[in-house]
């Protein structure tokens, strides 16, 4: 049965792709992973979200007449003709095993836990590969040189897909050690929000108590008609609005 | 003499944390002289060796990236004061001026980068003070003359080897005028332009460990005071590791050690503080109230 | 003083040879003078003087080479390059030596096995230029 037959409309145009070095006529504009779907791969690994932020669907491709080595995440790459691909669900990158509660929030306690983090000679190859553009070079220059802030903020994008570490002249686990990085950063140096605080206090204190009770003690009527009836701040509002009733409010 | 014009830093992975007392202490004196630099906005670690492989390119690409990055900055000269990226900045520079195909195949390589041609010239701290400001004039700035004080000035090896990236001539002198201009007394003494170790220190500390004693019982025996380092993996196998080293070799006494750029803060007067001589070995910071060139803390 | 039967179905001068292309450097102009190990730093830790490494590559003896691990004990401080009276880069042939290990994928320091302690003490400078040189 040809591909026109099961699709039913002589508008789908069908475009060549190699699979794993076995071509396959697939409808043009599916994403990588449609096309696979589409020529009869099933997932088990190698897909999550399917909504381009799980990293689980990593794929690296080439074009037709191209050396070059292009990467994209399957789900949200769409297929050109002659594109050779593979995927790489899973990279064997080594992972610290480190107690999170007790480990320093220091430049040092990373060193020691990755040293091969010096292995890195600038090649690069890391940021290229990256599909989600973090400048991968830049966050590993930051943590050699002991700034964790910096690496935390530059790897942010980060879905932890390994193509990075698939690539690493240097054998260094990219996206392990930044993530380490964002977690000493978020945790334990990124300065608390002294509001934050104040309101898990006022919470403990059991300011909102009655509140809560008397919400729950509503009709579905009651509820609706005070949700419906909320001040809510105007999409046009000034500096500095403030809701008139601010009862259940700091300060 | 060219005509000042902005000049680039390239501080290197260690100054940021560990040698933060090489780091400030040169930028704050550099700031009092009215010397004008400005680190590098983006820049990767230099790989602190320079390959010498013939056909090992990759190597090469980290020091390369580094002078793009001085390019990308708008200047003409980096200056940078870790001996080893000095070195390794210098040969790099030199092989993209030199070797044509080598150059070809970089550039090729790093096509997400500008073309690089060598435009750039690297100097070390010592060479950008001989040059911008000069001995005698740096002694008329000198607020605290480090009058009677000894010092081994320990080059090691990467300032000086291979020639053609020396910062000074055969017979080195550029260390001992620094110091005679700051009021100290360079002492000669036979391990001057010796290997402290090196990464044997880290790799194979024993033998490391003989290098790091062999240079100390030197500077002793030539009756220093303190020894004057300029790197600081010298300063790692000679400062940092010295209780180690001499309890490993008898008969070594402690040798307190100095950041050259340390000795130049002092004496310019800048505030203790920015010289963080709690990173320094111990006696270092004692040795220098001891000599009132630097006023006792307050208990 | 190391002893060796030289044995001339033993050596290869074509193992040599992958010495010259990795330095650039020709071995033969060795007139074996001694002066690179005078100055050597690290003499005392290799297993044979840098001028017996010299002779053994003239001779394609790298096994004997190998086995002195003379390219995991230098320093590179280069004084055997600035001194050499015949200007061979004797720095540059002791790298090629210690690369033959390595372009074969094996170590001369592994960074996990190093004490825990010292990766975390250890300047950046230290831990870059150790691996840059001894690892693969």
């Amino acid at each position: 049965m040809s591909a026109a037959q099961t699709i039913g409309t002589p508008q789908v145009k069908l475009i060549p792709i190699f699979i794993m070095g076995k071509r396959y006529e697939v409808p043009a504009e599916l994403t990588i992973m449609k096309a696979m779907e589409y020529a009869g791969y099933q997932f088990i690994r190698g897909c999550g979200c399917r909504g381009g932020v799980c990293g689980a669907c990593s794929t690296v491709y080439r074009k037709k007449g191209d050396y070059k080595i292009y990467s994209g995440l399957a789900c949200q790459t769409v297929i050109e003709p002659n594109m050779h691909l593979t995927q790489l669900p899973f990279f064997p990158a080594l992972r610290a095993i480190y107690d999170y509660a007790a480990i320093e929030a220091t430049a040092d306690a990373i060193q020691e836990l990755y040293p091969e983090l010096f292995r890195c000679v600038a090649c690069n190859a890391c940021t290229k590969i990256c599909p989600m553009d973090v400048q991968v070079l830049d966050y590993v220059s930051a943590l050699k040189r002991g700034d964790i802030a910096a690496a935390a903020v530059i790897s942010f994008d980060c879905i932890q897909c390994g193509l990075c570490a698939s690539r690493c002249f240097g054998e260094i686990p990219q996206y392990h050690i930044a993530q380490l990085a964002r977690r000493l950063h978020g945790g334990k140096i990124k300065p608390r929000s002294p509001h934050l605080a104040e309101m898990v206090e006022s919470i403990a204190e059991g300011k909102y108590d009655e509140m809560l009770v008397g919400l729950k003690a509503l009709t579905r009527e009651q509820l609706t008609e005070a949700y419906t009836k909320r001040e809510m701040e105007p999409a046009m509002s000034p500096e500095g609005w403030t809701p008139s009733n601010r009862e259940g409010l700091l300060g | 003499m060219t005509t000042p014009s902005k000049v680039s830093y390239y501080p290197g992975c260690t100054l940021k944390t560990k040698a933060r007392n090489l780091e400030e202490s040169a930028l704050g004196a550099l700031a009092a002289l009215g010397i004008e630099v400005e680190e590098l906005p983006r820049w990767n670690c230099c790989g602190a060796v320079f390959s010498l492989a013939d056909d090992d390119l990759i190597r090469h690409v980290a020091p390369v990236r580094d002078l793009i990055r001085v390019t990308q900055q708008g200047a003409t000269q980096v200056v940078t004061i870790c001996s080893q990226c000095y070195n390794t900045l210098a040969r790099a520079n030199l092989l993209m001026r030199e070797d044509e195909e080598k150059r070809k195949t970089l550039n090729l390589f790093m096509e997400e980068e500008p073309d690089y041609a060598g435009e750039v010239e690297v100097l070390h701290y010592l060479t950008l003070l001989r040059e911008r400001v000069g001995w005698d004039a740096l002694r008329e700035k000198v607020k605290v003359p480090l009058d009677g004080l000894k010092v081994a000035t320990f080059y090691g090896c990467t300032l000086l080897r291979p020639q053609v990236v020396a910062i000074d001539g055969p017979n080195p002198q550029v260390f001992e005028d620094f110091l005679r201009a700051l009021g100290a007394t360079p002492v000669p003494f036979s391990a001057a332009q010796e290997c402290c170790g090196a990464y044997q220190g880290l790799v194979h500390p024993v033998e490391g460990g003989r290098r790091a004693a062999t240079v100390l019982e030197s500077a002793q025996r030539a009756g220093a005071e303190a020894l004057v380092l300029s790197c600081p993996l010298c300063d790692y196998n000679l400062g940092a590791r010295q209780p180690e080293v001499r309890a490993a070799h008898s008969g070594i006494e402690p040798v307190p050690t100095f950041y050259f750029t340390q000795l130049l803060a002092v004496a310019l007067g800048l505030e203790p503080a920015v010289c963080h001589f709690e990173l320094n070995g111990e006696g270092a910071l004692k040795l220098l109230e001891d000599k009132e060139y630097v006023a006792a803390a307050t208990a | 003083m190391a002893i060796v039967n030289f044995s001339p179905r033993a050596a290869s001068l074509a193992k040599v040879e992958k010495i010259g292309q990795l330095s650039g450097e020709n071995v033969q102009l060795c007139m074996q003078c001694g002066t690179c190990s005078a100055v050597c730093p690290m003499a005392e830790a290799m297993g044979a003087s840098t001028r017996q490494v010299m002779h053994w590559l003239q001779l394609g003896l790298t096994d004997e080479v190998l086995e002195a691990r003379v390219g995991e004990f230098c320093a590179a401080c280069h004084t055997c390059t600035v001194r050499c009276p015949r200007g061979i880069d004797v720095a540059r042939v002791l790298e090629a030596v210690r690369l033959l290990p390595l372009r074969q994928n094996r170590d001369l320091v592994r960074p996990g096995e190093l004490d825990p302690e010292v990766r975390k003490r250890a300047p950046q400078i230290a831990l870059v230029s150790a691996f840059r040189k001894l690892t693969a």
